[in-house]
């Protein structure tokens, strides 16, 4: 039955993340934190961070990880097929068609419709952090702002790599939290 | 042979690439073409397009594709396994490390302190899905489809793979009524 579950779970981000792994974190979330209750949105940014400064694909790692968590090796094994399978048996079988529809116009379109609204996943999931972060069991209010603020400066305007900042969060965390 | 350039092509590819799968496609593209000479730039760039019209991580799409052509169910497997399990179970032992000492205070702080950065990341991420799509769409189509989304996942609960599958369908039809245009413009 978990495994199932775990199938399932992502399954559905495994499918409807168009434009590769990134897109499909904020699908992964609905299924594990809001659909099965695996993880808090505590739990959830902890390991996207984490997972972020680790190398390797995105949807990956948080399949592993998850299935891991859940089900042991099996069910790391079980979340890594969900992810990767259903695109892979496409890729190979409608290899022919694609080739000839690949600069067809449906084409583009997909990526272009789904954006926006994988943009307002991503921007809910945003909100959801900060409120937490801001609670009395994340960071609180000042430490948000001031971690908050450095990241976006590092990231945003001076393009720091994220693995450093966040083994600089870390290190704050550690000693001021 | 073929098995060992295959695992050591995607490896380095794979544990090499910070930010997920996206980023690491200009590693890949330096192993298939350039070192191990598997395709040249064209049929990579042919097997890029075609993976992006699929859903699913970018990154495993490409090393099973191309470990499928070098060295068939094998080389998809082996190729597919180098990418994705060395980073998978680092970040097992990360994370359950991690948890296991998290009573103490000093880890306690350090996983508050992480959240804000990752939603410094993801509201990065986030901006850059909303200047791309005003881009392609326009902004008035883009920012209604944005409006949209939020209403129908914010305001009435409607499960995103619902809201997906319906642009995806709305793709289709609004691009297939695009070619007809163009074909019948051809024509004239």
């Amino acid at each position: 039955m978990i495994y199932w579950q775990i199938f399932l779970a992502f399954f559905i981000p495994g499918i409807l993340g168009y434009g590769g792994g990134p897109s499909s974190i904020p699908l992964i979330e609905n299924e594990v934190v809001n659909t099965y209750g695996w993880l808090t949105v505590h739990e959830f940014s902890e390991m996207l961070a984490l997972g972020n400064a680790l190398p390797g694909p995105i949807a990956t790692k948080m399949a592993g990880y998850i299935g891991y968590q859940q089900a042991g090796v099996l069910g790391a094994v079980v979340a890594l097929l969900a992810t990767v399978a259903p695109s892979m048996v496409l890729m190979i079988t409608l290899l022919g068609l694609l080739l000839k529809y690949k600069h067809s116009p449906q084409v583009k379109k997909m990526t272009q419709l789904v954006r926006p609204a994988i943009a307002v996943l991503l921007g809910i999931m945003t909100l959801d952090f900060f409120v937490n972060s801001i609670s009395p069991d994340g960071a609180g209010y000042i430490h948000t702002i001031i971690i908050g603020v450095a990241s976006l400066l590092l990231l945003g305007k001076w393009k720091i790599h994220p693995a450093y900042v966040i083994a600089g969060a870390l290190v704050y965390g550690a000693i001021f939290l | 042979m073929k098995q060992k350039d295959l695992f050591i092509a995607f490896f380095r590819s794979g544990i090499l690439g910070f930010g997920g799968g996206p980023s690491a496609i200009p590693l890949v593209h330096r192993e298939v073409v350039l070192v191990f000479k598997w395709m040249n730039d064209e049929e990579f760039s042919d097997v890029l397009a075609l993976a992006n019209a699929l859903p699913g991580p970018i990154n495993t799409k490409m090393a099973g594709y191309i470990g499928w052509r070098v060295g068939g169910f094998w080389g998809m497997m082996n190729a597919l396994f180098a990418t994705a399990i060395p980073t998978v179970v680092l970040m097992i032992l990360f994370l359950t490390l991690l948890t296991a000492h998290k009573d103490k205070p000093w880890v306690a702080g350090m996983s508050k302190a992480v959240l804000p950065v990752a939603g410094v990341l993801l509201g990065i991420l986030a901006w850059d899905f909303i200047v791309k799509s005003n881009k392609t769409l326009g902004w008035i189509w883009g920012s209604l489809l944005i409006l949209a989304s939020v209403i129908i996942l914010e305001f009435l609960h409607i499960h995103p793979g619902i809201l997906i599958a319906a642009l995806l369908i709305a793709a289709f039809v609004l691009g297939s009524k695009k070619k007809d245009k163009q074909e019948k413009g051809g024509q004239s």
